[in-house]
């Protein structure tokens, strides 16, 4: 009786922990998913569709350490631009103007979410919520 | 004699599809054409005048005077652009970069980018923008002129003229025009269409087959 109840407990928790996996898996998705359209509509002209960028002119998006050391930056390059800034990518120095943008922190989120899950990036999950909090602190 | 027949078939059939491949090899010439009659010593005799680029004047990248002079009896393939223009331009400089890097070794082949912002892309500008670009040489020429004059030249070459909308933005077409040593147009291409650049690289090459007939 005793085992038979604690099977069906693991088989609960186990179908909340495999659900709840499921969920973040979805939203993961759907911000990829629409993450790629933002990105074909208002990057892939300058960054390319292979995220490679344009010789000096348009930096690449494949650089994974700059990435992560600007994560709570990348937000903000998208809302307000990139102006008079000079910035190291894979080891090449750009410093042309990147345009502001009128995206939704949502929309920004699932662009960055689409970059940092692509061109051989791997970095998982940029929510809405994170865009926000790091919108709310750009200098 | 039967077998004779057929092979004669295929081979009139063989020399026909050659026979088509072989028109192919020649671009239609574009633009308005104007038919002149000449009468020389009694004879009567028409020709077609076509549209040609008219002249122009121009600095380019270096600092050097460009005319049409200086294209004289080259192939080129033009387009509009201006520097800081973020939809399509970067989008066209890619794909041209691919005409560039085809045909850079190659003095009968000439790019010509005319700004359509020569308030802002002055000559070190556009000499930047070359360097960042990573064009170097005399194959692909940046040109300033004077707005108005590039703005109606754009219309000999069968671009919609620019416009300027509301946030001063330009608005434009991305077309590859590819020009003749006579001056004709002799194709359009969409420069922010990977597979129309393919294109317009063949098509030099069959301009350049037809002028060294010539
Ligand atoms: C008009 C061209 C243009 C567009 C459109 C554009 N960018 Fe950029 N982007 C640039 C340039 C130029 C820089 C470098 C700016 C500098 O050096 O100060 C840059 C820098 C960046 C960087 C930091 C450097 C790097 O390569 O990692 C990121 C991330 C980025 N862009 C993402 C995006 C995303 C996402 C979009 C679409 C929402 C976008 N960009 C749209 C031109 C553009």
């Amino acid at each position: 009786m005793k085992i038979k109840v604690i099977s069906v407990l693991c088989v609960l928790l186990a179908i909340l922990i495999y659900s709840c996996q499921n969920e973040d898996d979805i939203t993961f998705k759907r911000y990829y998913t629409t993450g790629s359209l933002v990105y074909q509509s208002h990057c892939q002209n300058c960054h390319g569709n292979d995220g490679l960028g344009l010789s000096a002119l348009m930096p690449p998006l494949t650089d994974t350490a700059f990435l992560r050391k600007n994560k709570t930056s990348l937000a903000c390059f998208i809302k307000y631009g990139l102006k008079d800034k000079i910035l190291i990518v894979d080891k090449r120095s750009y410093d042309n103007d990147m345009p502001l943008t009128d995206l939704a922190p949502i929309e920004i989120a699932e662009v960055l979410t689409y970059v940092a899950n692509s061109f051989g990036n791997n970095q998982g999950l940029i929510t809405s919520q994170k865009v926000e909090a790091d919108l709310a602190e750009c200098k | 004699m039967k077998i004779l027949i057929g092979a004669a078939a295929l081979l009139f059939l063989a020399s026909a599809c050659k026979f088509n491949a072989a028109q192919n090899t020649t671009l239609p010439i574009y633009g308005n054409r104007t038919p002149v009659t000449n009468t020389v010593a009694g004879k009567t005799t028409t020709d077609t005048l076509y549209q040609t680029i008219p002249d122009f004047k121009t600095v380019n990248q270096y600092g050097d005077s460009i005319s049409s002079k200086n294209l004289k009896g080259q192939i080129y393939v033009a387009d509009f652009f201006f520097t800081t223009c973020p939809s399509i331009c970067p989008v066209m400089a890619k794909n041209m970069l691919d005409v560039y890097n085809a045909y850079k070794n190659d003095k009968d082949v000439k790019i010509i980018s005319y700004t359509i912002d020569p308030k802002h892309d002055s000559v070190n500008v556009l000499k930047k923008y070359a360097d960042k670009l990573g064009v170097a040489g005399n194959t692909w020429w940046f040109l300033q002129g004077k707005k108005e004059e590039i703005y109606k030249l754009s219309e000999s070459y069968l671009v919609r003229k620019p416009e300027e909308d509301a946030k001063q933005m330009f608005i434009h077409d991305g077309y590859f025009i590819l020009i003749d040593k006579q001056k004709r147009i002799r194709g359009t291409y969409d420069g922010t269409v990977p597979d129309q650049v393919t294109h317009l690289i063949a098509d030099i090459k069959t301009l350049k087959a037809e002028s060294g007939q010539k």
